[in-house]
Protein backbone atom coordinates (compact mmCIF):
# COMPACT_ATOMS: atom_id res chain seq x y z
CA UNK A 1 0.00 0.00 0.00
CA UNK A 2 3.00 2.53 1.12
CA UNK A 3 4.40 2.14 -2.31
CA UNK A 4 1.03 2.93 -4.32
CA UNK A 5 0.95 6.22 -1.58
CA UNK A 6 4.96 6.90 -2.72
CA UNK A 7 3.87 6.62 -6.32
CA UNK A 8 1.45 8.60 -6.30
CA UNK A 9 3.16 11.85 -4.73
CA UNK A 10 5.37 11.39 -7.22
CA UNK A 11 3.56 11.30 -10.09
CA UNK A 12 0.95 14.37 -9.08
CA UNK A 13 3.65 16.62 -6.89
CA UNK A 14 7.08 15.61 -7.74
CA UNK A 15 6.90 14.56 -11.64
CA UNK A 16 3.91 16.58 -12.10
CA UNK A 17 2.83 16.14 -15.85
CA UNK A 18 2.65 20.18 -16.63
CA UNK A 19 4.90 21.66 -14.26
CA UNK A 20 8.39 18.87 -14.59
CA UNK A 21 7.55 17.57 -17.88
CA UNK A 22 6.04 20.41 -19.37
CA UNK A 23 3.52 18.28 -20.81
CA UNK A 24 0.32 18.88 -22.71
CA UNK A 25 1.14 22.31 -22.73
CA UNK A 26 -0.58 23.59 -25.69
CA UNK A 27 -4.00 22.53 -24.22
CA UNK A 28 -2.61 24.04 -20.72
CA UNK A 29 -1.98 27.34 -22.37
CA UNK A 30 -5.08 27.60 -24.16
CA UNK A 31 -7.65 26.51 -22.00
CA UNK A 32 -6.65 27.94 -18.86
CA UNK A 33 -8.57 31.56 -19.03
CA UNK A 34 -11.31 31.02 -16.51
CA UNK A 35 -11.20 28.05 -13.20
CA UNK A 36 -14.47 26.55 -14.45
CA UNK A 37 -13.63 25.65 -17.96
CA UNK A 38 -10.03 24.64 -17.03
CA UNK A 39 -11.67 22.01 -13.88
CA UNK A 40 -13.55 20.34 -16.54
CA UNK A 41 -10.67 19.91 -18.87
CA UNK A 42 -9.01 18.45 -15.67
CA UNK A 43 -11.21 16.04 -14.66
CA UNK A 44 -11.64 15.32 -18.13
CA UNK A 45 -7.82 14.05 -18.21
CA UNK A 46 -8.00 12.26 -15.29
CA UNK A 47 -10.84 10.23 -16.28
CA UNK A 48 -8.95 9.47 -20.14
CA UNK A 49 -5.58 8.49 -17.84
CA UNK A 50 -7.35 6.49 -15.74
CA UNK A 51 -8.58 4.35 -18.64
CA UNK A 52 -5.80 4.68 -20.80
CA UNK A 53 -2.59 4.12 -18.72
CA UNK A 54 -3.84 0.78 -17.47
CA UNK A 55 -5.75 -0.45 -20.76
CA UNK A 56 -2.46 0.03 -22.55
CA UNK A 57 -0.26 -1.44 -20.00
CA UNK A 58 -2.38 -4.92 -20.52
CA UNK A 59 -2.06 -4.38 -24.16
CA UNK A 60 1.58 -4.12 -23.84
CA UNK A 61 1.82 -6.96 -21.36
CA UNK A 62 -0.06 -9.39 -23.38
CA UNK A 63 0.29 -8.59 -26.92
CA UNK A 64 3.46 -6.19 -27.59
CA UNK A 65 5.96 -6.75 -25.01
CA UNK A 66 9.31 -9.08 -26.47
CA UNK A 67 7.66 -12.31 -25.80
CA UNK A 68 4.19 -11.35 -24.95
CA UNK A 69 2.91 -13.31 -27.69
CA UNK A 70 4.01 -16.56 -25.84
CA UNK A 71 0.58 -17.04 -24.50
CA UNK A 72 -0.71 -17.64 -27.98
CA UNK A 73 2.01 -19.91 -29.23
CA UNK A 74 4.72 -17.35 -30.64
CA UNK A 75 7.32 -16.83 -27.44
CA UNK A 76 9.94 -15.10 -30.02
CA UNK A 77 7.60 -12.55 -31.83
CA UNK A 78 8.82 -8.82 -30.89
CA UNK A 79 5.82 -6.22 -31.93
CA UNK A 80 7.23 -3.81 -29.55
CA UNK A 81 8.05 -1.34 -32.50
CA UNK A 82 4.10 -1.09 -33.11
CA UNK A 83 4.34 0.71 -29.73
CA UNK A 84 3.62 3.97 -30.21
CA UNK A 85 0.91 3.73 -33.01
CA UNK A 86 -0.76 0.99 -31.04
CA UNK A 87 -0.94 3.50 -27.90
CA UNK A 88 -1.99 6.55 -29.69
CA UNK A 89 -4.71 4.70 -31.85
CA UNK A 90 -6.14 3.01 -28.30
CA UNK A 91 -6.35 6.64 -27.20
CA UNK A 92 -7.93 7.87 -29.62
CA UNK A 93 -10.71 5.09 -29.87
CA UNK A 94 -10.96 5.26 -25.77
CA UNK A 95 -11.69 8.98 -26.40
CA UNK A 96 -14.26 8.27 -28.89
CA UNK A 97 -15.93 5.65 -26.72
CA UNK A 98 -15.73 7.79 -23.83
CA UNK A 99 -17.55 10.53 -25.79
CA UNK A 100 -20.50 8.22 -26.93
CA UNK A 101 -21.09 6.44 -23.46
CA UNK A 102 -20.96 10.34 -22.01
CA UNK A 103 -23.44 11.55 -24.39
CA UNK A 104 -25.83 8.56 -24.27
CA UNK A 105 -25.49 8.30 -20.45
CA UNK A 106 -24.60 11.42 -18.47
CA UNK A 107 -25.74 14.25 -20.90
CA UNK A 108 -24.61 16.85 -18.27
CA UNK A 109 -21.23 15.92 -17.87
CA UNK A 110 -20.71 15.48 -21.85
CA UNK A 111 -22.51 19.33 -22.20
CA UNK A 112 -19.68 20.58 -19.72
CA UNK A 113 -16.67 17.93 -21.13
CA UNK A 114 -18.16 18.26 -24.85
CA UNK A 115 -15.55 20.64 -26.55
CA UNK A 116 -12.64 19.04 -24.57
CA UNK A 117 -13.13 15.57 -25.34
CA UNK A 118 -11.92 15.30 -29.09
CA UNK A 119 -9.10 17.67 -28.15
CA UNK A 120 -7.74 15.34 -25.34
CA UNK A 121 -6.17 12.51 -27.91
CA UNK A 122 -3.61 15.19 -28.98
CA UNK A 123 -2.54 16.22 -25.64
CA UNK A 124 0.66 14.64 -24.91
CA UNK A 125 0.22 14.44 -21.27
CA UNK A 126 -1.74 11.51 -21.92
CA UNK A 127 0.52 9.89 -24.54
CA UNK A 128 3.39 10.52 -22.36
CA UNK A 129 1.54 8.56 -19.41
CA UNK A 130 1.25 5.91 -21.55
CA UNK A 131 5.14 6.34 -22.82
CA UNK A 132 6.06 6.33 -19.22
CA UNK A 133 4.27 3.20 -17.95
CA UNK A 134 5.54 1.31 -20.77
CA UNK A 135 9.50 2.56 -20.17
CA UNK A 136 9.27 2.02 -16.45
CA UNK A 137 7.21 -1.77 -16.68
CA UNK A 138 4.74 -0.73 -14.16
CA UNK A 139 2.09 -3.60 -13.35
CA UNK A 140 -1.50 -3.24 -13.37
CA UNK A 141 -1.97 -2.12 -10.23
CA UNK A 142 1.22 0.90 -10.78
CA UNK A 143 -0.51 1.73 -13.62
CA UNK A 144 -3.74 2.54 -12.33
CA UNK A 145 -2.12 4.69 -9.61
CA UNK A 146 0.17 6.28 -11.83
CA UNK A 147 -2.36 6.93 -14.49
CA UNK A 148 -4.78 8.45 -11.90
CA UNK A 149 -2.27 10.53 -9.93
CA UNK A 150 -0.45 12.03 -13.43
CA UNK A 151 -4.06 13.54 -14.64
CA UNK A 152 -4.58 14.47 -10.72
CA UNK A 153 -0.99 16.37 -11.03
CA UNK A 154 -2.83 17.81 -14.57
CA UNK A 155 -5.66 19.27 -13.16
CA UNK A 156 -4.28 21.07 -10.19
CA UNK A 157 -1.79 22.65 -11.95
CA UNK A 158 -3.90 23.74 -14.65
CA UNK A 159 -6.58 25.00 -12.27
CA UNK A 160 -3.79 26.80 -10.62
CA UNK A 161 -2.64 28.53 -13.50
CA UNK A 162 -6.46 29.37 -14.37
CA UNK A 163 -6.50 31.03 -10.90
CA UNK A 164 -3.81 33.17 -11.24
CA UNK A 165 -4.96 34.21 -15.15
CA UNK A 166 -8.04 35.07 -13.66
CA UNK A 167 -6.42 37.30 -11.11
CA UNK A 168 -4.08 38.70 -13.61
CA UNK A 169 -6.86 40.61 -15.31
CA UNK A 170 -6.96 43.42 -13.10
CA UNK A 171 -3.14 44.05 -13.21
CA UNK A 172 -1.29 46.58 -14.96
CA UNK A 173 0.67 44.43 -17.34
CA UNK A 174 2.72 46.15 -19.98
CA UNK A 175 0.97 46.36 -23.81
CA UNK A 176 3.37 43.36 -25.47
CA UNK A 177 3.12 41.04 -22.93
CA UNK A 178 0.11 41.01 -22.42
CA UNK A 179 -2.30 37.81 -22.84
CA UNK A 180 -0.20 34.69 -23.96
CA UNK A 181 3.53 36.67 -22.66
CA UNK A 182 2.73 36.99 -19.11
CA UNK A 183 1.19 33.61 -19.17
CA UNK A 184 4.32 32.00 -20.28
CA UNK A 185 5.82 33.80 -17.60
CA UNK A 186 4.15 33.11 -15.08
CA UNK A 187 3.87 29.34 -16.03
CA UNK A 188 7.68 29.62 -15.72
CA UNK A 189 7.34 30.92 -11.99
CA UNK A 190 4.59 28.90 -11.13
CA UNK A 191 7.47 25.60 -12.69
CA UNK A 192 9.98 27.06 -10.28
CA UNK A 193 7.48 27.06 -7.52
CA UNK A 194 6.78 22.91 -8.27
CA UNK A 195 10.90 22.13 -8.22
CA UNK A 196 10.56 22.91 -4.70
CA UNK A 197 8.81 19.43 -4.41
CA UNK A 198 12.18 17.98 -5.67
CA UNK A 199 13.80 17.85 -2.69
CA UNK A 200 11.40 15.18 -1.55
CA UNK A 201 12.65 11.79 -1.06
CA UNK A 202 10.27 9.42 -0.97
CA UNK B 1 -3.06 37.35 -55.25
CA UNK B 2 -0.60 35.39 -57.90
CA UNK B 3 0.15 31.99 -57.18
CA UNK B 4 4.34 33.04 -56.26
CA UNK B 5 3.58 35.60 -53.85
CA UNK B 6 1.21 33.16 -51.99
CA UNK B 7 3.72 30.51 -51.85
CA UNK B 8 6.27 33.13 -50.70
CA UNK B 9 3.87 34.29 -47.95
CA UNK B 10 2.98 30.51 -47.34
CA UNK B 11 6.74 30.22 -45.98
CA UNK B 12 7.31 33.30 -44.58
CA UNK B 13 4.63 34.30 -42.35
CA UNK B 14 4.95 30.98 -39.79
CA UNK B 15 8.71 32.25 -39.02
CA UNK B 16 7.47 35.65 -37.38
CA UNK B 17 4.26 37.02 -37.67
CA UNK B 18 2.64 33.62 -37.14
CA UNK B 19 4.36 31.74 -35.47
CA UNK B 20 3.55 28.08 -34.30
CA UNK B 21 4.91 28.19 -31.17
CA UNK B 22 5.07 31.94 -30.06
CA UNK B 23 1.90 33.31 -31.63
CA UNK B 24 -0.29 30.18 -31.77
CA UNK B 25 0.93 28.85 -28.74
CA UNK B 26 1.53 24.98 -30.35
CA UNK B 27 3.77 21.99 -29.82
CA UNK B 28 5.30 24.29 -27.07
CA UNK B 29 5.94 20.70 -24.98
CA UNK B 30 9.03 19.81 -26.37
CA UNK B 31 10.00 23.11 -27.49
CA UNK B 32 10.96 23.53 -23.86
CA UNK B 33 11.94 20.42 -22.57
CA UNK B 34 14.50 20.11 -25.49
CA UNK B 35 15.93 23.31 -25.72
CA UNK B 36 18.74 22.93 -23.28
CA UNK B 37 21.25 22.36 -25.58
CA UNK B 38 21.87 23.65 -29.27
CA UNK B 39 22.51 19.92 -30.48
CA UNK B 40 19.39 18.28 -28.71
CA UNK B 41 17.54 21.28 -30.28
CA UNK B 42 18.88 21.16 -34.01
CA UNK B 43 18.28 17.40 -33.90
CA UNK B 44 14.26 17.60 -32.67
CA UNK B 45 14.03 20.77 -35.41
CA UNK B 46 15.25 18.61 -38.77
CA UNK B 47 13.06 16.00 -36.91
CA UNK B 48 10.11 17.68 -36.88
CA UNK B 49 10.71 19.41 -40.26
CA UNK B 50 10.72 15.98 -41.82
CA UNK B 51 7.59 14.57 -40.01
CA UNK B 52 5.58 17.53 -40.85
CA UNK B 53 7.01 17.98 -44.60
CA UNK B 54 5.88 14.21 -45.01
CA UNK B 55 2.69 14.43 -43.09
CA UNK B 56 1.59 17.41 -44.70
CA UNK B 57 2.37 15.90 -48.09
CA UNK B 58 0.93 12.48 -47.59
CA UNK B 59 -2.73 13.99 -46.20
CA UNK B 60 -3.16 16.31 -48.67
CA UNK B 61 -2.44 13.24 -51.07
CA UNK B 62 -5.14 11.20 -49.77
CA UNK B 63 -7.37 13.93 -48.28
CA UNK B 64 -10.48 13.33 -50.68
CA UNK B 65 -10.11 9.84 -49.66
CA UNK B 66 -10.63 10.60 -45.89
CA UNK B 67 -14.07 10.49 -44.33
CA UNK B 68 -14.37 12.75 -42.05
CA UNK B 69 -15.80 10.95 -39.02
CA UNK B 70 -12.42 9.29 -38.99
CA UNK B 71 -10.02 11.70 -39.76
CA UNK B 72 -8.33 12.16 -36.83
CA UNK B 73 -7.52 8.59 -36.48
CA UNK B 74 -6.17 8.90 -39.76
CA UNK B 75 -3.98 11.58 -39.72
CA UNK B 76 -2.39 10.21 -36.53
CA UNK B 77 -2.07 6.62 -38.48
CA UNK B 78 0.28 9.15 -40.52
CA UNK B 79 1.52 10.87 -38.10
CA UNK B 80 2.42 7.56 -35.80
CA UNK B 81 3.84 5.82 -38.95
CA UNK B 82 6.35 8.79 -39.75
CA UNK B 83 7.59 9.34 -36.27
CA UNK B 84 8.24 5.65 -35.93
CA UNK B 85 10.53 5.71 -38.73
CA UNK B 86 12.00 8.97 -37.33
CA UNK B 87 12.58 7.04 -34.09
CA UNK B 88 14.61 4.04 -35.05
CA UNK B 89 16.48 5.86 -37.26
CA UNK B 90 17.70 8.02 -34.47
CA UNK B 91 18.43 5.34 -32.25
CA UNK B 92 20.32 3.25 -34.64
CA UNK B 93 22.68 6.63 -36.07
CA UNK B 94 22.62 8.38 -32.82
CA UNK B 95 21.77 6.29 -29.83
CA UNK B 96 23.20 8.81 -27.45
CA UNK B 97 21.47 11.50 -28.62
CA UNK B 98 17.72 9.62 -28.75
CA UNK B 99 18.69 8.75 -25.10
CA UNK B 100 18.55 12.55 -24.23
CA UNK B 101 15.84 13.74 -26.15
CA UNK B 102 13.88 9.99 -24.83
CA UNK B 103 10.48 10.29 -24.95
CA UNK B 104 10.08 13.64 -26.68
CA UNK B 105 10.50 12.09 -30.46
CA UNK B 106 7.92 9.42 -29.69
CA UNK B 107 6.12 13.06 -28.56
CA UNK B 108 6.58 14.66 -32.00
CA UNK B 109 3.15 12.18 -32.80
CA UNK B 110 1.28 14.16 -30.70
CA UNK B 111 2.79 17.98 -31.42
CA UNK B 112 -0.15 20.29 -32.02
CA UNK B 113 1.87 21.64 -34.54
CA UNK B 114 2.19 18.79 -36.97
CA UNK B 115 -2.27 17.77 -36.19
CA UNK B 116 -2.63 21.44 -36.67
CA UNK B 117 -1.49 22.10 -39.88
CA UNK B 118 -2.70 18.65 -40.99
CA UNK B 119 -6.15 19.42 -39.75
CA UNK B 120 -6.07 23.28 -40.76
CA UNK B 121 -4.22 23.01 -43.72
CA UNK B 122 -3.60 19.63 -45.64
CA UNK B 123 -7.04 18.32 -45.46
CA UNK B 124 -7.77 21.20 -47.88
CA UNK B 125 -5.13 22.25 -50.00
CA UNK B 126 -3.00 20.34 -52.83
CA UNK B 127 -0.33 18.25 -51.92
CA UNK B 128 3.32 21.44 -53.09
CA UNK B 129 1.19 24.27 -51.17
CA UNK B 130 1.01 21.54 -47.92
CA UNK B 131 4.75 21.19 -48.15
CA UNK B 132 5.44 25.00 -48.38
CA UNK B 133 3.45 25.37 -45.32
CA UNK B 134 5.17 22.67 -43.58
CA UNK B 135 8.40 24.07 -44.21
CA UNK B 136 7.20 27.67 -43.30
CA UNK B 137 5.87 26.11 -40.07
CA UNK B 138 8.75 24.03 -38.93
CA UNK B 139 10.78 26.65 -40.12
CA UNK B 140 8.68 29.04 -37.31
CA UNK B 141 9.37 26.41 -34.52
CA UNK B 142 12.95 25.74 -35.39
CA UNK B 143 13.42 29.29 -35.51
CA UNK B 144 12.04 29.30 -31.48
CA UNK B 145 13.68 26.35 -30.36
CA UNK B 146 17.23 27.36 -31.27
CA UNK B 147 17.09 30.91 -30.24
CA UNK B 148 15.98 29.62 -27.07
CA UNK B 149 18.41 26.69 -26.77
CA UNK B 150 21.33 29.28 -27.96
CA UNK B 151 20.83 31.23 -25.03
CA UNK B 152 20.02 28.76 -22.63
CA UNK B 153 23.07 26.80 -23.63
CA UNK B 154 25.57 30.00 -23.94
CA UNK B 155 24.20 31.54 -21.02
CA UNK B 156 23.96 27.92 -18.55
CA UNK B 157 26.89 25.91 -19.93
CA UNK B 158 29.26 29.13 -21.38
CA UNK B 159 29.02 26.89 -24.52
CA UNK B 160 27.42 26.18 -28.27
CA UNK B 161 27.08 23.05 -29.47
CA UNK B 162 29.44 21.60 -26.54
CA UNK B 163 31.93 23.58 -27.86
CA UNK B 164 33.31 25.93 -25.33
CA UNK B 165 32.64 29.79 -26.30
CA UNK B 166 32.90 31.56 -22.62
CA UNK B 167 35.30 30.04 -20.16
CA UNK B 168 34.02 28.63 -17.24
CA UNK B 169 35.35 29.43 -13.49
CA UNK B 170 35.28 25.55 -13.22
CA UNK B 171 37.35 25.33 -16.40
CA UNK B 172 39.76 28.48 -14.79
CA UNK B 173 37.90 31.28 -16.79
CA UNK B 174 35.79 34.08 -15.73
CA UNK B 175 32.57 33.23 -15.87
CA UNK B 176 30.31 31.71 -13.54
CA UNK B 177 27.28 29.92 -15.54
CA UNK B 178 23.43 30.41 -14.24
CA UNK B 179 22.57 27.18 -13.20
CA UNK B 180 18.64 28.43 -13.83
CA UNK B 181 19.05 28.28 -17.81
CA UNK B 182 19.75 24.64 -17.92
CA UNK B 183 16.46 23.95 -15.79
CA UNK B 184 12.78 24.25 -17.46
CA UNK B 185 11.80 27.08 -16.25
CA UNK B 186 14.31 29.11 -17.68
CA UNK B 187 12.42 28.21 -21.10
CA UNK B 188 9.50 29.88 -19.97
CA UNK B 189 11.07 33.11 -19.51
CA UNK B 190 12.66 33.29 -22.68
CA UNK B 191 9.93 32.64 -24.94
CA UNK B 192 7.53 34.76 -22.52
CA UNK B 193 10.61 37.61 -23.57
CA UNK B 194 10.57 36.75 -27.69
CA UNK B 195 6.55 37.45 -27.39
CA UNK B 196 7.16 40.58 -25.95
CA UNK B 197 9.93 41.54 -28.84
CA UNK B 198 7.88 40.24 -31.66
CA UNK B 199 4.44 42.12 -30.41
CA UNK B 200 6.38 45.03 -30.18
CA UNK B 201 8.19 45.00 -33.47
CA UNK B 202 4.72 44.09 -34.90
CA UNK B 203 2.89 47.11 -33.34
CA UNK B 204 6.12 49.47 -34.54
CA UNK B 205 5.40 48.55 -37.97
CA UNK B 206 2.06 49.05 -37.71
Amino acid sequence: MEHYINLFIQATFIDNMALSFFLGMCTFLAVSKKVSTAFGLGVAVIVVMLLAVPVNQLIYTWVLKPGALGWAGLPNLDLSYLQLITFIGVIAALVQILEMVLDKYVPVLYQTLGIFLPLLTVNCAIFAGVIFMSNRDYDLGESVVFGTAAGAGWALAIVLLAGIRERLKFNNIPEGLQGIGITFISTGLMALGFMAFAGITL
Amino acid sequence: MSARISTRELVISPIFANNPVAMQVLGVCSALAVSNSMQTALVMTLAVTFVLVCSNFFISLIRQFIPNSVRIIAQMTVIASLVIVVDMVLQDLAPDLSKQLSVFVSLIITNCIVMGRAEAFAMKEPPLLSVMDAIGNAAGYGFILLSVAFVRELLGAGSLFGHEIIQTVANGGWYLPNEMFKLPPSAFFLIGAIIWVVNIARRKRK
